[in-house]
């Protein structure tokens, strides 16, 4: 086996080092073939993530194929932009210089993508990396079995095989991967594994991206106004239910209210719960489901502990011959359970109450920063509190989940929730290097750069960095005295 | 220093920190100010203790160490302002109506652990970029600069908020303690074999790291060039850059086999301008830092191998730690002083039929955190742009890039990862938070279930920003 990914990447790096890949051309014939195989098999993309996840197809198209595509078209459109060297500004001293920052591919590059969007989160970075102009191995999750085996069967009909691979394969085909050198590692997927993924890249100095996830927090100020309150609870429901059943690194994990407001979300949320999804378990709709047996297990336990099943106002019915869980929601699970400091991952909604909702900030800051934390509220000083006093991979304020379309912001963790970042600009960021390039001519030699030194070069070179112009003339004119004086040497 | 030390050092910064006071820009102006200040009023003490540890030149401490620190303070300070405020991001149809801004904000208590070789400025310069961004830091100078160590952790201890930022003197033990607890960030300046320790560690926290390393740096010596130039440029950024043990350094110079004789003739003439006929005794070489580096370095000179392709200097002082100005003519490309980055003042000469075969030699190592090339013709100055990859490349010049705020200094591959320097220091230590703001109109029902096949063709319009065709799905065509 080891062999065989020492064949793929040994062809990759030749292929890389061809510079085939570097070139514009290259780069925007494979976005090209990234738009192409979505329009041509969005039937299938829906299929498959159906059967892995049971996902409606409207949910699919907003959450991967659409995702992609858009990352896609802003690639296709931009990437002639980023690629272009950007110029440094020389000060004068270094008089006749120029400087720019040109961006170069890293190599050859190792993704890993997770389950819980197995097409837009193995596409994605897959478009910066090849925007940055490098060759990939890509390595789709073996818990999305037919997304996976649809992305290795395709892709190579649609980008160029010789420079895109995919591997299929589950922990022992990744341990094998992570045996080899990289020149990036890209993963998403949970904390543990990131750790694994960093000690076998520090052994090559490999730099990585993780993209984890972390309890999302929401901050649910008291809304008076009736409409605000109807757009807030959908937005906490869509951000919770609606994207993979709550298997989504930024979906909300759980809700911080004031405590005589929590009757009025609890009743709301239900109302949404029951309008969007249904009414009972076995007529569950527009869910997706849980990924596997394993995660299904996982999320049962937690609702297991006593103390937790006591908390459940809504909900809380499993299925498990379906592997089925219902939307449900927990008023103020002790604090202590595996609920509240496990990341939930699933369609689990616990609603934590506190006295006044600026408790909230010390509440989401004596715990590990969260991917996203979101606050519905219309109280300016609230936002700029939350906007200064927390740290978070990204900050929405009166939506969920929204941020991750959103080209123009960076997409990435933080503390606990990973590091590196994505998303347009930045997922070519992300695959580049920026290279320093200085030129210089021949043409004016600085004397005082050079020893032997004396106390003319010193002071010469005391006003340039100065960037003491006035001062330089004087001294070269011999009118300003030299007042360094017995100096050691 | 044992494990409590570290842990309890890191908890009273981890509660400064979370006060909120190092956030506020007037701190960071007052910190900054003050370490202004330590390079400005202890100039001497700085020059002594660098001269202790690498007898380095006054005029080299000044220049490398001592001016680089004020002018990276003064650039920090003026740029400050500008630095932390968010960036206003367009937000798309997609999300209408929403604005967008990314805000920097800062990481939390960091690590730095600094090199020997410019004990002052690899310390302080992180440093700079640590507080600008609004950290609590903990800086570990490196042990083998014992002298400059103890200024710096006095002098910070003098002027600095000692509740935020703190030096911890200390060797392998130190550092080990130090390595065991939760930063939220590292930035490492060194050797590869440390940086892969320092990833390591930093795993079990997750926690991000800057790894400011070294390499192989070449430099590329064309024939159609003003070769006094040239050659006064490559010495200054070799032996003028503390006697070679800088991480910019020039390793090894490659060019056209027809090239060498007018190459070395210059470097030679040139060499003796400088130090002098008796360089062991110029003042203006910086010495070997300690025995272990001298016997190192004697060994690459030693091996069998390249023993007889010195063609120029040679000599060693092992009592005064100093070794001259040492030039090798064609080593074979197996020998260790080819495998390893020389650090020192050893100079090899690499031969090539023709100056372009220079580029396929290079990219056959590893990546150097910098590539020089000295050549009047434009074609190959492109293609060596276009085709090395190192941490920066100067063309007619050597190790000038560092100096310049304007441009990101830092490695890729062997040579490191992350940049800093000016505005990039800042970022390095900065988290980047994407801020989305909306409101509670223009929601869209077709985000939410049940999904309708009308709700599936406005969100396809929706996230292709087709205003057109979101319009079409809107009124129902």
């Amino acid at each position: 086996m080891d062999g065989v990914h020492e064949d793929v990447l040994g062809e990759l790096r030749k292929t890389f080092s061809s510079g085939r890949t570097r070139g514009v051309t290259w780069r925007k014939a494979q976005l090209q073939g990234i738009l192409k195989l979505l329009v041509e098999k969005e039937e299938e993309i829906f299929e498959a993530l159906k059967q892995d996840l049971g996902k409606h197809p409207v949910e699919s198209f907003r959450d991967e194929v659409g995702v992609v595509k858009k990352s896609a078209t802003n690639a296709l459109r931009c990437v002639e932009k980023w690629m272009a060297p950007q110029k440094g500004r020389m000060p004068l001293v270094f008089f006749p210089a120029r400087g720019a920052v040109v961006s170069e591919p890293l190599g050859v590059v190792l993704i890993f993508a997770s389950w819980n969007f197995p097409i837009s989160l193995a596409l994605d970075p897959v478009i910066g990396a090849i925007s940055a102009g490098n060759t990939i191995v890509l390595k789709p999750s073996d818990l999305a079995p037919k997304c996976s085996s649809f992305l290795v069967n395709t892709i190579p009909l649609y980008l160029d095989p010789e420079a895109i691979k995919v591997v299929e394969g589950g922990k022992e085909v990744a341990e094998q991967l992570l045996q080899l050198k990289w020149d990036k590692i890209f993963f998403t997927g949970s904390p543990q594994v990131g750790r694994l993924i960093m000690s076998a890249a520090a052994k090559h100095l490999t730099p990585v991206t993780l993209e984890l996830g972390g309890k999302c927090p929401t901050i649910f100020d008291t809304l008076s106004n009736s409409s605000d309150l109807q757009v807030a609870v959908k937005r906490v429901a869509g951000g919770k239910w609606g994207s993979c059943n709550g298997q989504a690194c930024i979906g909300i994990d759980y809700v911080l209210v004031e405590t005589q407001f929590a009757p009025v979300l609890i009743e709301l949320l239900k109302k949404y719960i029951k309008k969007f999804h249904g009414e009972n378990l076995k007529t569950l709709k527009n869910l997706a489901r849980i990924v596997n047996k394993h995660h299904f297990d996982r999320v049962h336990n937690l609702l297991k502990d006593p103390k937790v099943a006591a908390a459940v106002v809504y909900g809380g019915s499993v299925d498990e011959k379906n592997m089925a869980i219902e939307p449900t929601i927990l008023l103020n699970p002790p604090l202590d359970a595996d609920i509240m400091t496990e990341e939930i991952f699933g369609p689990l909604l616990p609603i934590i109450t506190l006295n006044n909702i600026e408790e909230s900030i010390q509440f989401i800051n004596s715990r590990p920063k969260p991917l996203a934390i979101y606050a519905f509220t219309k109280n300016e000083s609230l936002k700029e509190k939350i906007l200064q006093e927390t740290s978070s991979g990204s900050l929405t304020f009166n939506d969920a989940v929204i941020q991750f379309i959103c080209d123009i912001l960076p997409f990435g963790g933080v503390g606990q929730s990973g590091h590196g970042r994505y998303h347009g600009k930045y997922s070519f960021d992300t695959f580049s290097h920026e290279k320093a390039v200085l030129h210089r001519s021949f043409l004016i030699e600085l004397e005082p750069r050079y020893p032997p030194w004396n106390d003319f070069k010193m002071e010469f070179v005391s006003l340039a960095y100065d960037y003491n112009y006035v001062g330089l003339i004087l001294l070269l004119l011999g009118l300003r005295r030299i007042f360094r004086t017995n100096r050691r040497q | 220093m044992g494990m409590v030390d570290a842990e309890a050092i890191v908890k009273e910064l981890r509660e400064t920190y979370s006060s909120g006071k190092t956030k506020k820009y007037e701190w960071r102006v007052s910190q900054l100010k003050a370490l202004l200040k330590i390079a400005e009023n202890h100039e001497k003490e700085i020059v002594d203790a660098l001269y202790s540890d690498l007898s380095k030149p006054e005029l080299e401490s000044f220049i490398h160490e001592i001016s680089m620190v004020k002018t990276s303070c003064k650039h920090a300070l003026k740029g400050l302002k500008q630095w932390m405020k968010p960036e206003k991001a367009k937000a798309t149809i997609t999300s209408f109506p929403s604005s967008a801004e990314i805000v920097p904000e800062p990481l939390g208590v960091v690590l730095v652990i600094s090199a020997w070789n410019y004990p002052f400025l690899l310390s302080l310069d992180p440093v700079i970029g640590a507080i600008a961004a609004g950290n609590a830091v903990v800086l570990k100078p490196s042990e083998i600069a014992p002298a400059t160590s103890s200024v710096l952790a006095k002098l910070l201890g003098q002027y600095v908020d000692v509740t935020a930022i703190r030096v911890v003197e200390g060797a392998v033990p130190e550092t080990t303690a130090l390595l065991e607890q939760k930063w939220d960030k590292i930035f490492y300046t060194g050797n590869g074999k440390i940086g892969r320790i320092v990833l390591a560690a930093a795993t079990k926290h997750l926690t991000p790291v800057v790894l400011e390393l070294g390499g192989k740096s070449p430099v590329v010596v064309d024939s159609n060039i003003n070769f006094k130039v040239a050659v006064r440029r490559i010495i200054s950024g070799k032996w003028g850059c503390n006697n070679g043990q800088a991480c910019v350094a020039p390793d090894y110079i490659i060019t056209a086999k027809d090239n060498v004789p007018k190459l070395l003739d210059s470097m030679k003439h040139e060499l003796e301008k400088f130090y002098g006929k008796d360089p062991l005794n110029s003042g203006d070489l910086s010495r070997i830092v300690n025995a272990n580096h001298f016997r190192r370095l004697s060994n690459l000179l030693d091996d069998t191998k390249v023993i007889d392709k010195v063609v120029h200097g040679g000599q060693r002082d092992e009592n005064n730690l100093k070794i001259a100005p040492t030039i090798l003519l064609d080593v074979p490309h197996d020998s260790l002083i080819m495998k390893e980055e020389i650090f020192g003042p050893l100079l090899p000469i690499i031969t090539v039929n023709k100056v372009e075969d220079s580029i396929h030699f290079i990219n056959a190592r590893e990546k150097p955190l910098a590539a020089y090339l000295f050549t009047s013709n434009k074609k190959l100055e492109e293609e060596f742009v276009m085709n090395i990859s190192a941490g920066g490349l100067v063309i007619n010049d050597v190790t000038l890039h560092v100096a310049n705020s304007s441009l990101p200094f830092g490695g890729v591959g062997e040579s490191g990862m992350g940049s800093y320097h000016g505005r990039f220091s800042f970022d390095t230590f900065s988290h980047k938070k994407a801020v989305l703001h909306r409101n509670f109109s223009g929601d869209a029902p077709q985000r939410y279930p049940p999904y309708t096949p009308s709700k599936a063709r406005f969100l396809k319009a929706l996230l292709n920003g087709d205003i057109l065709g979101l319009i079409r799905a809107l009124i129902g065509w």
